[in-house]
């Protein structure tokens, strides 16, 4: 992988430093790394104490793990973020322009531009919902779109997440984390606040309350429950959102509508912000062994009286069998080229995609279609003998059931790592929410970094760590959001200063 | 407020002060038992387990548990369902799962408490035992000061309810065991052993100066019960605790409208307790008192339970 030519978001490809970006790396270079490791034990122990945590599935003893902080920033230029904003908006509005469609009149099939079989016999498509038109016609309002780059303007969707995409309350912490420890930073570059984030989130909660109630309508946040690895974030956001954090025992239906248990009696629910997959939400229409979901939840939803953000049956969106369509699906119904690109992807359940896959295992990333987190997939350069023969195995076996992606030469960014300072490959999560009456997308987002040398995987089930992403503005538009950034310092408190307790922390 | 919620936070508050008594009545015993010499520590530890873990079969085979067992399995035993292990990851159990109810210092201080009794497995020495006793008492402290920096509404008020229905409980049990054990047929009431017992007792309830305040003869058995059960001065006494209840039920319940037969036990409790003297209660039989006491607060724990929806 080495030996690549791999773009460094700071030094760009020869090791110069870039011109917008001179003042970090003076920053870098003034800065003993002793200082970095020590702001960097700093942020891990006050989350360890917050308790900003994940589970990973399948471990006992390393129940609740913090994933790895690191301290130097991932910088977008104002110009970079304004064409990659152009590229957002228009392939969220397409994620749900086509969902609108295949729940509806399913003109892109007709017109064959997708086949037909691909989406009615995929498990990701909701047929016990194919008929409802969700409230304000908003599939996905909150997507999560994971960007990959190559190059000074080379950026790739590596994945769309339009299901329940998390991590965006590390896009919060990681900042106030880095205002506290990194102040410096903030006055060299006019970054951009991040924590409109959950105004705008409410906001778009809000617009697509039902009519009844769209002066004051009672929104929640249904989680599947404490042991959930996206807990932390459930209770963030639900704190942040000001609303109830509910579990399904909460949650009961009566004659369609959702009403929520009280102590005070039932409270009439309008919107549920929902956590939990399609497949659990109702156990009367999905999955009947779920323990997670509410009986009636989408009758309620049919009738009207409740709208559920995400709406069901978005994952036909973001499968990966799909995703190869994503330029024609984009070109379908915005008019235009998809202004960011798809990876080139080799589909395997047609016939030479699968033969050159299997020819060029070594070289290609291979992934479950409806695999997510970095679990069920194969870096091929990266890979030993047998797991590349274990893949060849079970692709020939079920082909259907993967696609195959060049190794792609992924940015890096310098990390702080045990030896000092080190390139680390990195990706990119922003955060895209569609309102009734337009998109937000706040400036900032999720860098995932792959810590291992010369690793490809950034997920934090398998080790990966973040890192803040500062998205510059202009000078002179800051001073106008200047104001937004006040009511920051609410969100950590003086922690970091506090050394960690009890020992072997 | 969630029905969920609500029971969260009242067993937040009943685990949390569970753990501080815990951690003081094994202080107090730690004291007690290095005055071994005399008699006082021979009985410190197999008294202390019979408060803090009544009705629990510890030792398998019946055999006795050395001191270092006690501690052990009052501290850090997970199968003592109230060891303060136990009881601080169930505190933290129910606070991570409603911390949209609780300030973020609030939480702090448990999840502190958390990780520092984790990192603990074995307690070699008095000198561990103390400094893990001191933590968790800093801890509970620590909670209770974020709780008085909460916005006053029912969500504290549900966290303060668990915390002195607790507290009358735990008060109550230590002083029934105590009474029961260490005043054997014979020993003379007044004797050494008394002595060192009954500082003990009020060490666990943070009270031996707080005595010395309101009572200027010296130490008397039936002193130390009326100062526990009636005095309303002492925050751990019994008649403080039932004030207490009386108050956040009264307040939960013009928050929310809801009011009920807890409201009636617990004042129909406190107004039993108004009237009553020291002397009466002796000449009833203390032993047969406190027991009554311990069965009218289930009830009345069933009572919130239910007008409050926990189930």
């Amino acid at each position: 992988m080495q030996d690549r030519e791999v773009f460094d978001e700071v030094f760009g490809v020869g090791g110069d430093p870039r011109r917008e970006l001179r003042a970090l790396v003076d920053w870098i270079d003034r800065t003993p790394v002793a200082d970095l490791k020590r702001r960097h034990d700093a942020a891990e122990a006050a989350f360890r104490q917050i308790g900003i945590t994940f589970a990973v599935y399948g471990e006992e003893e390393a129940a609740e793990r913090i994933i790895p902080f690191d301290v130097l920033p991932r910088v977008f230029s104002a110009g970079e973020w304004a064409s990659l904003t152009r590229g957002l908006e228009q392939r969220v509005e397409a994620i749900n322009a086509f969902l609108l469609d295949i729940y509806g009149e399913r003109r892109i099939l007709r017109d064959g531009v997708v086949p037909a079989d691909l989406i009615l016999r995929n498990p990701q498509f909701a047929a016990p919902i194919a008929d409802i038109r969700p409230p304000k016609g908003i599939f996905a309002h909150i997507c999560g779109i994971d960007l990959v780059r190559t190059g000074p303007s080379d950026f790739f969707v590596l994945e769309d997440n339009a299901r329940t995409p998390s991590g965006v309350s590390y896009m919060i912490e990681n900042r106030e984390a880095m205002l506290r420890l990194c102040p410096e930073l903030f006055t060299l570059f006019p970054v951009q606040p991040v924590d409109g984030y959950p105004d705008a989130l409410l906001s778009t909660l809000r617009s697509v309350a039902p009519d009844r109630a769209a002066n004051e309508p009672v929104c929640v946040l249904l989680t599947p429950g404490p042991f959930n690895s996206a807990f932390y974030e459930h209770s963030f956001l639900a704190d942040n959102l000001g609303i109830e954090l509910v579990e399904a025992a909460d949650l009961e239906v009566r004659d369609d509508v959702v009403w929520m248990r009280t102590i005070s009696g039932p409270v009439r629910v309008d919107v549920i912000y929902r956590r939990i997959d399609d497949d659990f939400l109702d156990p009367l229409v999905f999955r009947p062994d779920s323990m997670l979901g509410v009986p009636g939840l989408i009758a309620a939803y049919r009738a009207g009286n409740v709208a559920l953000v995400n709406a069901p049956g978005t994952g036909i969106a973001d499968d990966k069998a799909i995703y190869s369509y994503m330029p024609e699906i984009v070109r379908y119904y915005s008019g235009g080229e998809a202004l960011l690109p798809n990876v080139q992807t080799f589909r395997c359940r047609e016939p030479e995609a699968l033969s050159y896959t299997l020819d060029h295992l070594e070289e290609l990333v291979v992934k479950l279609v409806d695999g997510s987190g970095g679990y069920g997939m194969l870096v091929g350069p990266t890979s030993s003998r047998d797991e590349i023969e274990r893949f060849r195995a079970a692709l020939k076996a079920e082909p259907h059931r993967y696609i195959a992606q060049p190794t792609l030469a992924l940015s890096t960014c310098p990390t702080l790592v045990e030896q000092g300072l080190a390139p680390r490959h990195v990706d990119f999560r922003p955060f895209v929410l569609k309102r009734a009456d337009g998109i937000t997308i706040t400036p900032g987002g999720l860098t995932r970094v792959a810590l291992r040398e010369g690793s490809l995987v950034v997920n934090s089930s398998q080790g990966g760590g973040t890192k803040d992403s500062f998205v510059l503005g202009d000078r002179s538009t800051m001073q106008s959001q200047s104001l937004e950034g006040m009511h920051q310092s609410q969100i950590l408190p003086d922690l970091f200063t506090d050394p960690p307790l009890g020992g072997s922390v | 407020m969630l029905s969920r919620t609500a029971a969260s936070l009242y067993w937040l508050g009943r685990y949390v002060e569970r753990a501080e008594f815990t951690a003081q009545l094994v202080e107090a015993t730690l004291r007690l038992d290095q005055l071994a010499a005399r008699p006082a520590g021979s009985d410190a530890w197999s008294s202390a387990l019979a408060v803090a873990a009544a009705g629990v079969d510890v030792g398998a085979e019946g055999e006795a548990l050395s001191p270092a067992e006690v501690a052990q399995y009052l501290l850090l035993s997970t199968a003592n369902p109230s060891s303060i292990r136990s009881c601080i990851d169930a505190a933290r159990h129910n606070a991570r799962a409603v911390r949209t109810a609780l300030s973020r210092e609030a939480w702090i201080s448990i999840n502190r408490a958390w990780i520092s009794v984790r990192s603990r497995q074995h307690l070699p020495d008095s000198e561990i035992i103390l400094t893990l006793v001191e933590e968790v008492k800093a801890d509970a402290r620590g909670f209770e000061g974020a709780l008085n920096r909460m916005l006053h509404n029912e969500a504290r008020a549900l966290i303060a309810l668990g915390t002195a229905v607790e507290r009358a409980n735990g008060t109550a049990r230590l002083l029934d065991v105590k009474y029961h054990l260490l005043l054997p047929e014979g020993e003379p009431v007044g004797g050494a052993v008394d002595r060192d017992q009954w500082t003990g007792i009020l060490r666990t309830v943070s009270a031996v100066t707080a005595y010395r305040w309101l009572y200027r003869q010296g130490l008397k058995p039936w002193l130390v019960a009326e100062f526990l059960i009636l005095r309303d001065e002492l925050p751990r006494s019994l008649m403080a605790s039932m004030e207490r209840i009386v108050t956040l039920l009264n307040r939960i319940g013009q928050r929310t409208g809801m009011q009920g037969e807890a409201d009636r036990l617990a004042r129909r409790q406190r107004q039993s307790m108004r009237g009553a003297s020291i002397d009466a209660l002796f000449q009833g039989g203390l032993h047969e008192y406190l027991g009554r006491f311990i069965d009218d607060m289930s009830d009345l724990d069933r009572a919130i339970s239910q007008q409050f929806r926990f189930t």
